[in-house]
């Protein structure tokens, strides 16, 4: 661990959801530009723990800190907390009635106060960047799984995010498809963004993470190096859930 | 392409435009529309109705007074219409407040929705047109046309607020978070995310209260204003002829058909510009 701020740290997250506790006291943390995989089953609370850092759900006990500063203390603005964390979903979530560019300019317009002639030109280059530069005027309904996803990720990061939370972001997308946004997030990776990655892909988890971690039932069971996770896991329930990824030819 | 053109093909009357099949559609429309009048005209009370309800002589005296009796009308709709799109949405974004805050004004807005949706139109057009100046109040005015259509806005403002209310909870939960999670405030959520996806979906419900509005206008007609009801009714009852009220009938039709059409046509437009149109 380096002497520097960690970019995101969790203190002993629990979360409820009625009589059901999905996180289990969490403990993490993630240095800046590190690339961290959440692994582990439908159900694990993985989902639930970027929902959390994201503020789209109230943790019930425990802190999480982005950047130093505590976000689940009273008196947090929350939009502000949330301009600093981009999010993306497995469903791209973007919106219908608006093109391409009036989705990836929204929160640049309305919440960073840029004018449409700056936020345009910010996006513009943006999604050329992704290779999304004809698909500016285009709905999302037009776009196939994959540019949708791009463009979800464009959009999540047109406010300048210093961590980036994806969240099985390639679940929803035909096979064919799923290396075009990998190789977004891959480039974003070499770029130095902090990402924290809830994914099913395991060779993509391989490649790409610095640290993998385990999520079994909302503890965090077992992290460590992917080489380490993915050739000799500690955890009982760990290797049974490798085995049963590899049994399904996942990986 | 191939999928827009056959979406804007649905729902249209006309068959695929191959020349052929015009032809047949016409052809056969012509026999339908011509056996059917046949049907009427040499049906055994047609002298009577036709005289009673369709007397040419009456049909043409009438016409031009009923049609300006019509701009009242009018002038009373337009105006109603704008004031009820309005309040009825801020009643419906009222309701959608969140916390434990809001609770009276939740409670506010469900309690007005309850009360103004089950009272009769009519009972509130005569509770407003003949008990308010009764009151004697010093800024209010006692001008029949005002109260008459001030009821109008109170009863459908209840109806558009529940169809705006429809509207908004269709939009997944997703969009909302999706808009929080850039950073976005409750407000702005509501006004850039929730509001346009959800009143693009209510369009054609909006259309059917908006034509309900024009339709009701004649209720003022109790409060003794001579709009085209009272103005059909002042005739009908000189001439001992019904003919007055069908050309008052005859402009309501008027105005509706051609808004049906434009909404048909505007939602077709707006799905053709999104595709699967405001699926998420």
């Amino acid at each position: 661990m380096s002497t520097a701020t960690p970019a995101l740290v969790c203190r002993d997250v629990h979360k409820s959801f009625g009589k059901l506790e999905v996180l289990k006291g969490i403990d993490l943390s993630v240095d800046e530009h590190e690339v961290i995989c959440l692994i582990g089953a439908s159900g694990s609370g993985k989902s639930t723990l970027l929902r959390c850092i994201n503020l789209l759900e109230q943790i019930n006990s425990g802190s999480i800190e982005v950047g130093g500063q505590e976000i689940t203390g009273p008196g947090v603005d929350v939009n502000q907390v949330r301009r600093g964390i981009g999010i993306v979903f497995q469903a791209f979530n973007l919106f219908p009635h608006m093109s391409v560019m009036g989705n990836v300019t929204l929160a640049p317009r309305k919440v960073m106060g840029l004018s449409r002639s700056q936020a345009e030109a910010e996006a513009a280059e943006l999604l050329d960047r992704f290779g999304l530069a004809d698909k500016r005027d285009e709905y999302p309904d037009r776009l196939s799984g994959g540019q949708q996803q791009r463009v979800a990720i464009v959009r999540a990061l047109a406010t300048h995010p210093q961590l980036m939370l994806l969240d099985e972001v390639t679940s929803a997308l035909d096979p064919e498809l799923v290396a075009e946004v990998l190789n977004v997030i891959r480039e974003l990776a070499e770029g130095g963004m902090t990402m924290l990655i809830a994914t099913h892909e395991m060779g993509f988890a391989r490649d790409i993470a610095r640290r993998v971690c385990f999520l079994d039932e909302g503890v965090l069971l077992e992290q460590g190096p992917p080489e380490q996770i993915f050739s000799s896991p500690r955890e009982e329930r760990t290797q049974q859930f490798l085995q049963r990824i590899i049994e399904a030819g996942r990986m | 392409m191939l999928r827009g053109s056959d979406r804007a093909r649905r729902g249209s009357l006309l068959l695929p435009a191959s020349t052929g099949n015009v032809w047949v559609a016409l052809g056969s429309t012509v026999v339908v529309f011509a056996g059917l009048a046949l049907i009427v005209v040499n049906s055994p009370g047609w002298p009577k109705v036709k005289h009673g309800f369709f007397d040419p002589a009456e049909f043409r005296a009438y016409f031009g007074t009923i049609g300006h009796a019509f701009v009242l009308n009018i002038k009373i709709f337009l105006v109603a219409e704008v004031l009820i799109l309005t309040l009825a949405l801020v009643l419906a974004v009222l309701r959608q407040l969140p916390g434990p805050v809001f609770f009276p004004i939740r409670l506010l807005a469900i309690g007005y929705t309850d009360l103004f949706r089950g009272i009769p139109t009519i009972l509130l057009v005569y509770l407003f047109g003949f008990g308010i100046p009764t009151l004697q109040l010093a800024h209010v005015t006692n001008n029949p046309v005002y109260l008459g259509a001030a009821a109008l806005v109170v009863v459908y403002t209840a109806y558009v607020s529940e169809v705006y209310r429809a509207g908004i909870e269709s939009v997944h939960p997703s969009q909302e978070a999706a808009a929080r999670s850039l950073g976005l405030t409750r407000g702005q959520t509501m006004q850039t995310v929730i509001l346009p996806q959800a009143v693009r979906r209510v369009i054609p419900p909006l259309l059917n209260d908006f034509i309900g509005l024009q339709k009701d206008t004649a209720l003022i007609s109790v409060l003794g204003p001579v709009e085209a009801l009272q103005r059909a009714t002042l005739g009908a009852s000189s001439e001992f002829n019904y003919t007055p009220y069908v050309v008052a009938a005859f402009f309501f039709v008027l105005i509706t058909v051609p808004q049906a059409r434009l909404t048909d046509w505007l939602i077709e437009r707006d799905r053709k510009r999104q595709m699967a149109g405001g699926r998420v």
